[in-house]
């Protein structure tokens, strides 16, 4: 346990160095402080308080940001170490893979829960500026934290997959970046196609809702707008959320986190430096 | 005690026999210089040794454990060629780490890179190091934990002579208190006094291992003999000889180890002819491509 705590805190202190810790915080709070300026118009008559709409406007926010954080740190982690040579060394060192792994994971969730925690922190600031009826949003908001964390784990637990079976950086950085497309961006918009071109059939009643539970994003994001009441205040896909349990949401996500750490060891296991 | 055993280590890398049913063994306090082309086989087979890459047949035995097994990693230090580290942390900071993954307390990184001669540089980045301040921090690494087994990859490559006199001073204290060590080199001339024994490696095949002496030897090469003739005698001397002129004063023969002695009394019955005599014995180099030559015909 020493063992992972001291490479932990050498990863924390690399990221640091590199700028990533400075690099993750600005991204988060930047966006969150646009969104907040973007969101300060009056509420009118929608009858819930600032906060809790300015979850849901985070929402959308953590769903876009935090996968990219997390592989924009992760996709280096293995075969950048590879490549610079000092992956050789550490592996004959008396420290299990696993460990190598988990020590890596442990300072970036760190990393990701301090951009996460400053840019919704700004956030929520600027709605109890705006609306002291926001403490009604308190819950709803730290639900968002800790699932926006899960959601970072299994995006760093894919990061690195890819970064093991890829051996090279750059192969790495370009796979991780499809990735985010692929399962961010295109996996709603072909749903959505979908959606419209089956007309109301099999698709939107049957596979639709899974399709959205297999992906952790679209999960995440469905356990956050139905488990709070702002779903009315959300665009988009969350209108879907009233289909599906919220539990079996966050089941999705915590299975994908799991998984993804496992692959990840599993991956780096086969590496041979 | 033998520390390092192979037996009949064999790795493919899909048609290419990499190591080809290779033996050796390395005793406690023992060094070991393994010497091959660049290709040769002495990283794989340096690798194999640590357990980051597996061999296709054969067994390694490090103190009696599979290489890899926890019991075989806490006794074995390695440098690797070019050694790299994080740029981002110092040189201290650095050791801490390799100190814990190793279960050692991280105070004694101060010590370990005093050893080595990075006292001053010790807080900086290790970004801002020469190649030969990092080799340096390569060694203070592999100092950890009083290695029963050292395996160095091209350990000198890159330093200065005076570095690499306080580098061997540092593996001879080592070798002393019962380390064994296996090291890779290309400056054949600084392994020539360094070693116990020298193993060569071509083409995946080990062609020979033994110490100098035995191998010089068993190669049976030429002894070359240079001698600086009085003014003027030089073309009588080559003659009587059979020797070759290479100026006005100096001739160059050769003769087999065994002739050494016959030829020197020739010498000296040519008397006040000849000014001086250097016997040069076959160098490293040529013992080098006499047993890789070999093993290709």
């Amino acid at each position: 346990m020493s063992r992972l705590l001291a490479a932990a805190a050498a990863e924390f202190r690399i990221a640091l160095r590199n700028r990533w810790v400075a690099i993750a915080i600005t991204m988060m709070v930047l966006f969150a402080a646009v969104l907040s300026a973007a969101g300060t118009a009056p509420t009118g008559d929608l009858g819930v308080d600032r906060l809790t709409i300015t979850v849901a406007s985070l929402t959308s926010l953590g769903v876009y940001l935090v996968p990219l954080i997390a592989l924009l740190m992760s996709f280096d982690a293995i075969a950048g170490e590879q490549e610079r040579g000092t992956l050789a060394l550490v592996l004959t060192y008396p420290v299990q893979r696993w460990q190598l792994v988990a020590a890596k994971f442990l300072a970036h969730l760190a990393i990701l829960a301090l951009a996460v925690v400053c840019g919704y922190g700004v956030a929520t600031i600027a709605a109890f500026a705006v609306d002291p009826r926001s403490l009604a949003g308190l819950a709803a908001l730290f639900r968002l934290t800790w699932t926006s964390l899960l959601l970072g784990a299994a995006f760093l637990g894919l990061g690195y997959t890819v970064s093991a079976l890829s051996r090279r950086s750059g192969t790495a950085a370009a796979l991780v970046i499809a990735l985010w497309l692929v399962m961010i961006v295109l996996f709603d918009l072909a749903l959505l196609a979908g959606v419209v071109a089956d007309n109301g059939g099999v698709f939107t009643t049957r596979i639709f809702p899974l399709a959205l539970l297999a992906n952790p994003a679209d999960a995440f994001r469905l356990f956050n707008l139905a488990a709070s009441e702002a779903t009315s205040a959300a665009a988009g896909i969350g209108g879907a959320a009233n289909a599906i349990p919220p539990l079996q949401a966050l089941l999705s996500l915590t299975l994908w986190a799991i998984a993804a750490f496992l692959a990840a060891i599993a991956a780096f296991r086969r590496v041979q430096s | 005690m033998k520390i390092l055993i192979l037996s009949q280590l064999t790795k493919l890398f899909g048609p290419l026999r990499a190591l080809d049913a290779v033996d050796l063994e390395v005793a406690a306090g023992e060094r070991v210089a393994l010497l091959g082309h660049n290709g040769a086989g002495k990283s794989t087979l340096m690798k194999i040794v640590l357990g980051i890459l597996d061999g296709n047949g054969g067994t390694v035995q490090v103190a009696g454990h599979r290489p890899g097994e926890r019991v075989a990693r806490e006794m074995t230090a390695y440098l690797p060629e070019n050694v790299a580290f994080h740029p981002a942390l110092t040189g201290r900071e650095q050791i801490r780490l390799y100190l814990r993954l190793k279960g050692e307390p991280a105070a004694k990184a101060a010590e370990l890179l005093e050893r080595v001669g990075l006292t001053a540089a010790m807080d900086r980045r290790i970004g801002t190091y020469s190649k030969g301040m990092r080799q340096r921090v390569g060694l203070a690494q592999a100092l950890i934990g009083r290695p029963k087994l050292m395996v160095l990859d091209e350990p000198t490559s890159g330093l200065d002579p005076v570095s690499r006199h306080d580098f061997y001073t540092v593996l001879d204290d080592l070798a002393r208190e019962g380390t064994a060590i296996l090291h890779s080199s290309h400056a054949l001339t600084e392994v020539e006094a360094r070693t116990d024994r020298i193993a060569i490696l071509s083409r995946g095949r080990l062609v020979a291992n033994d110490t100098l002496a035995a191998l010089r030897q068993a190669a049976q090469l030429p002894i070359q003999i240079h001698l600086v003739a009085r003014h003027g005698e030089a073309d009588a001397v080559a003659a009587q000889l059979g020797g070759t002129r290479r100026n006005g004063s100096r001739v160059e023969l050769t003769c087999q180890p065994a002739a050494k002695l016959a030829s020197l009394s020739a010498i000296t019955g040519l008397g006040s002819a000849i000014e001086d005599v250097d016997v040069i014995p076959p160098s490293l180099e040529a013992l080098y491509t006499f047993y890789s030559q070999g093993s290709a015909q």
